[in-house]
């Protein structure tokens, strides 16, 4: 049934929300503390649990994965809703923080590519898998 | 035209869906028509978003961009915390735990750094730009992380709208850089194996941005760099607004 992906949806989000407001007073903070990111684990460890049993009905699925497919139109419909006239009077801090935080991730994967030593590349895999898939083309006479 | 507007408002959820599902289309025909698919058409949906939110301010002078509308009043709900959390959690079920294995533990250090590093640099941009409280500056360093890092963490831990927005747009402005700069740097960062387009994805994040840029760079490339990224958001939801919080607390002093 489509609707016990939605409820496992619904209880599992709600379970994290609720232990992160309890993290957050524990903590001492008034907020939710990563309510999302245990939820989301808890999602995880459910459906871990139901492919182990063979309890993964493609209805469930259906229910958790129409929301997941959802997640962009609700930010668009987040984001249509900030207050823009304000933050635009803090317009370079946009630019500014965005191109700071490109530059130096590029800059990162190039320094662990470094480090990391030489690997195969795209063209280099498909070279040789095509030549792998040729060799035994030749040994084995078709059968049938 | 009253009686049109009139169901619009009573329907208000609906008219939010129907509305969003225009701009997504429209954004769709922008990214396809206009950049050629180099600008990923989710992206030019928030941007144009966050344009709309900017028009609905200075027309309404509301706080609440177009949800100040009568007839729009459900972008609010749709975009409210409530459904915006559900559908995030919701992407985790996609997350297979065999392929996050896959990407073993390069993936897991680019992912770390991913999410560290862009924060810190967000952080220190808004010291730098005035922003003296420790939930401002989490906000906006959350939105170096990822656009949807920087509001899951700004709501959840009370940041304003604006601060809220300002953290949308920076992380939509990264995604749309990753997306055309990519290409460019390819070579020069050596994204041409397997293995540095999963790095790659742990470190830039933003899946819209990583398959748009890894699409233009090598269209074989792109399932890895999405396979790290999607841990992206998740990691970023549940570290920003806890530890990384917290550190900032705990520097700044309030």
């Amino acid at each position: 049934m489509t609707v016990s992906g939605v409820a496992l949806l619904s209880i599992c989000t709600l379970l994290g929300v609720f232990l992160g407001d309890l993290l957050g007073i524990a903590l001492g903070v008034k907020a939710n503390v990563g309510g999302v990111g245990i939820a989301m684990m808890f999602l995880i460890a459910a459906r871990l649990w139901l492919v182990r049993r063979g309890l993964l009905s493609h209805g469930l699925k259906t229910g958790v994965e129409f929301w997941g497919s959802f997640y962009i139109p609700i930010v668009v419909a987040m984001a249509a809703q900030q207050n823009v006239v304000a933050a635009a009077k803090g317009g370079p801090i946009v630019v500014i923080a965005g191109i700071g935080a490109v530059a130096v991730c590029f800059a990162m994967v190039a320094l662990i590519g470094r480090l990391s030593g030489r690997v195969e590349t795209m063209d280099e895999i498909e070279a040789r898998e095509a030549l792998e898939a040729t060799v035994p083309h030749f040994k084995s006479g078709r059968i049938g | 035209m009253t009686m049109i507007s009139h169901i619009l408002a009573a329907n208000s959820l609906l008219t939010a869906f129907a509305a969003v599902g225009i701009l997504m289309w429209v954004s769709g025909a922008i990214s396809k028509y206009l950049t050629f698919g180099r600008i990923h058409g989710s992206a030019i949906a928030i941007m144009l978003g966050l344009v709309l939110a900017f028009f609905g301010g200075i027309a309404t002078g509301g706080e609440k961009g177009v949800a100040d509308l009568p007839a729009l009043t459900g972008i609010g709900l749709m975009g409210g915390a409530m459904l915006r959390d559900f559908a995030i959690v919701a992407t985790a079920f996609e997350v297979d735990v065999v392929h996050a294995r896959k990407a073993g533990a390069i993936g897991a250090v680019a992912l770390g750094l991913g999410t560290v590093v862009p924060f810190i640099l967000g952080v220190f941009v808004a010291a730098a730009f005035g922003y003296t409280d420790a939930i401002s500056m989490t906000t906006i360093g959350a939105g170096a992380v990822t656009y949807i890092v920087g509001p899951v963490t700004g709501a959840a831990i009370g940041a304003s709208s604006p601060v809220i927005a300002l953290s949308i747009a920076t992380g939509v402005f990264k995604a749309v850089i990753v997306m055309i700069g990519t290409p460019f740097v390819a070579k020069m960062i050596g994204l041409n194996n397997p293995r540095s387009a999963m790095v790659f994805g742990g470190l830039m994040g933003t899946v819209s941005g990583v398959s748009g840029g890894l699409a233009a760079t090598d269209r074989r490339l792109v399932p890895y760099g999405a396979l790290t990224a999607t841990f992206h958001t998740g990691l970023g939801c549940l570290v920003a607004p806890s530890i990384l919080y917290f550190a900032v607390r705990a520097i700044t002093g309030g």
